[in-house]
């Protein structure tokens, strides 16, 4: 595997080490369309690169393309005309994967069309955390990725999963992923992304079947020239399922569309949403849009959003501190993008910190 | 011998399109505290806000120097950065800072921060959004603390002790004469108080030099606090009405 130093810096900002020292479990990592590094190292875990899980297993047949339909979109027919490439990991039934398996997905290649297709299992009373950051090499400037990933959180199990994006300003991106919770089971999305990327947009939806809970966090800061649009869902399917979907963006001077969809469907469901934008800009602009549906009496789906400015007078208190009003200002934004990841490893939420950071300090640029 | 630490002449200041000062004048000399009394309306925090140099207070006339020099032009961090340090009266909640994370921002050591915020029985909201949800007594303390460890050389109070229970009174103000070198000799003190208070508890215990009534934007009398508050006490601000009135006929 040849990875230059910056290719490993840019590796590194999203979440993957290559250097085996920080602690995980795992590591898949494509470059454009190849597989450069595969490596497991507990029991109970799995990772094959998707079409390899396809041979060894028939039944990953049965998952493939079952939650995310082949004919949903362009984007999804264009992963579907190519043999796959991308990742299967799997935990198998009560194994407890405590670190998090790492992976990445790299564009090297300047104007490459990145095209991938992941299935993830975590068994029956399964732990499974992953950490997926995308990223270009640091001349890319242009590129586009599609990214299928279908999850599967079988009964009692709990799968983590944090995506980080740190794209080139002239990438298009478009996730498109979906969950199923089986009974009891716990589906926590994270999603980062804190630097410029033409066009990103995704809706992901996970559908939640009895006391299962799905949580969906994004974290977003986007720079003049980006546009996000990005949507989360959940459907309670069953009783006792739960949903939360929290969602924080910046604008500073691009475009947010936070969408949020909870649709209530059975006996005790309870589903939150919160939505919350910082324009920081006269040029940007956030579009929050929540959505609740219920279909059941007794559920229990209830949502806040704001969008607005930071305060004159916040930022003019601190400043009688002695901060300038750029300091004042990133303080605030650092503060406002600051959501505590549940099930993160520290050094991940650490890494995050730093993003979030130097984030809020372009913020007074 | 004392010199001179701010300097205000005929300051004019207005809200909007509505003058609130009408020409203050106030000297305040190297290690005196000063002591501002005046009913609700006056345009006390007017004046401390001006001085610090909040923008929604606009001086349209007069003059504001410190150390000898103007600061008008000046926004309020590069006067916070000369030594002036103003605790609001109602500061406002600010979403995501906390008091450490702006006490770190502002370079203060965590050692001391931490102290400080034992000393103000404040440790558990180091950590908290700032005036978020804080008590009124929680609120004044907070700013004590962060003046504390700013250490303004002209150190302003916006009624520190309102909403504050009387053992918490008692451990402000020891903190305040700490902060005003009350505890040194006359002679070897640097730093000076500007204290806007209503209920005189503070005052009592921090022994303040000098004392001012502001009545409708117009500093009308200044002299001994203790004297000026136990007329106020005696009489009300009815009796400065009419000596406003008097001064005005003149
Ligand atoms: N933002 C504002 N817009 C309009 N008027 C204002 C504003 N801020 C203050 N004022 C007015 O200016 C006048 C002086 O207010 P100031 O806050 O200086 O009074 P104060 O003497 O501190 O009173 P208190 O004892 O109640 O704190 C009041 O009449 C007040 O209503
Ligand atoms: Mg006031």
């Amino acid at each position: 595997m040849s990875l230059s130093e910056n290719d490993i810096q840019q590796l590194q900002k999203v979440g993957y080490d290559p250097s085996g020292t920080v602690p995980r479990s795992g590591s898949f990592l494509t470059r454009d369309h190849e597989v450069v590094s595969l490596e497991q190292r507990e029991k109970g875990l799995e990772i094959l690169p998707l079409g390899a899980a396809l041979q060894k297993y028939p039944w990953v047949e049965n998952l493939f393309f079952k939650l995310v339909p082949k004919e949903k979109d362009n984007y999804t027919r264009e992963v579907a005309q190519h043999a796959p490439v991308g990742y299967f990991i799997r935990a198998v039934p009560g194994a407890r994967i405590a670190r998090p398996v790492q992976s990445c997905f790299f564009i090297k290649t300047a104007r490459f069309s990145q095209m991938v297709h992941n299935i993830i299992v975590a068994e029956p009373g399964s732990e499974l955390h992953i950490i997926t950051g995308c990223t270009t090499a640091s001349y890319v400037k242009q590129g586009k990725h599609i990214g299928l990933t279908e999850f599967y959180v079988r009964e009692n199990a709990r799968l983590s999963y944090t995506m980080i994006h740190d794209w080139a300003p002239q990438v298009r991106v478009f996730p498109r992923s979906a969950a199923l919770v089986e009974a009891g089971g716990a589906f926590i999305s994270n999603y980062i992304a804190l630097t410029a990327a033409e066009l990103v947009q995704a809706y992901p939806v996970a559908k939640v079947n009895r006391g299962g809970i799905a949580r969906f966090n994004s974290v977003i800061y986007a720079p003049q020239g980006s546009h996000f649009d990005l949507g989360m869902a959940a459907k309670l399917v069953e009783p006792e399922a739960k949903a939360e979907i929290i969602s924080r963006a910046v604008s500073d001077g691009g475009v947010v569309i936070t969408r949020g969809y909870l649709e209530g469907g059975a006996a005790n469901t309870k589903g939150h949403m919160e939505c919350s934008g910082l324009l920081l800009r006269d040029s940007g602009s956030i579009h929050a849009v929540p959505e609740l549906k219920g279909t059941f009496p007794e559920t229990d789906l209830s949502h806040e959003a704001a969008v607005g400015r930071i305060a004159d007078e916040e930022i003019q208190y601190l400043m009688t501190r002695g901060l300038d009003q750029e300091t004042a200002t990133s303080l605030i934004v650092r503060g406002f993008l600051d959501v505590r990841l549940k099930g993160l490893p520290p050094e991940l939420q650490h890494a995050i910190d730093t993003m979030i950071e130097k984030a809020s300090l372009r913020s007074t640029v | 011998m004392n010199t001179c630490l701010l300097e205000i002449k005929n300051l004019k200041v207005r809200i909007g399109d509505k003058t609130i000062l009408h020409g203050v004048n106030l000297t305040i000399d190297e290690g005196t505290v000063h002591v501002i009394f005046g009913p609700n309306g006056s345009g006390k925090t007017t004046l401390v806000g001006a001085i610090m140099g909040l923008p929604q207070y606009e001086v349209v006339d007069g003059d504001i120097k410190f150390k000898g020099e103007s600061i008008l032009s000046m926004p309020s961090y590069e006067r916070a950065r000369l030594g002036i340090g103003l605790a609001f009266q109602r500061p406002p909640a600010v979403k995501g800072v906390n008091l450490f994370h702006l006490l770190k921002a502002v370079k203060r050591n965590e050692d001391d921060i931490l102290a400080a915020a034992e000393a103000l029985n404040l440790k558990d909201y180091l950590h908290r959004d700032m005036n978020k949800g804080f008590s009124g007594g929680e609120i004044k303390r907070s700013e004590v603390l962060q003046m504390k460890l700013m250490r303004p050389t002209l150190l302003m109070l916006d009624e520190p002790e309102s909403g504050v229970d009387f053992e918490n009174i008692v451990l402000l103000s020891d903190i305040i004469k700490e902060m005003l070198e009350k505890k040194q000799p006359i002679v070897t003190r640097k730093r000076s108080g500007l204290i806007i208070t209503h209920t005189g508890l503070i005052i009592e215990q921090i022994q303040a030099d000098v004392g001012h009534v502001i009545l409708d934007g117009r500093i009308l009398c200044s002299g001994n606090p203790h004297e000026i508050l136990e007329a106020i006490r005696t009489h009300g601000f009815e009796r400065c009405v009419e000596c406003l009135e008097k001064q005005r006929k003149r």
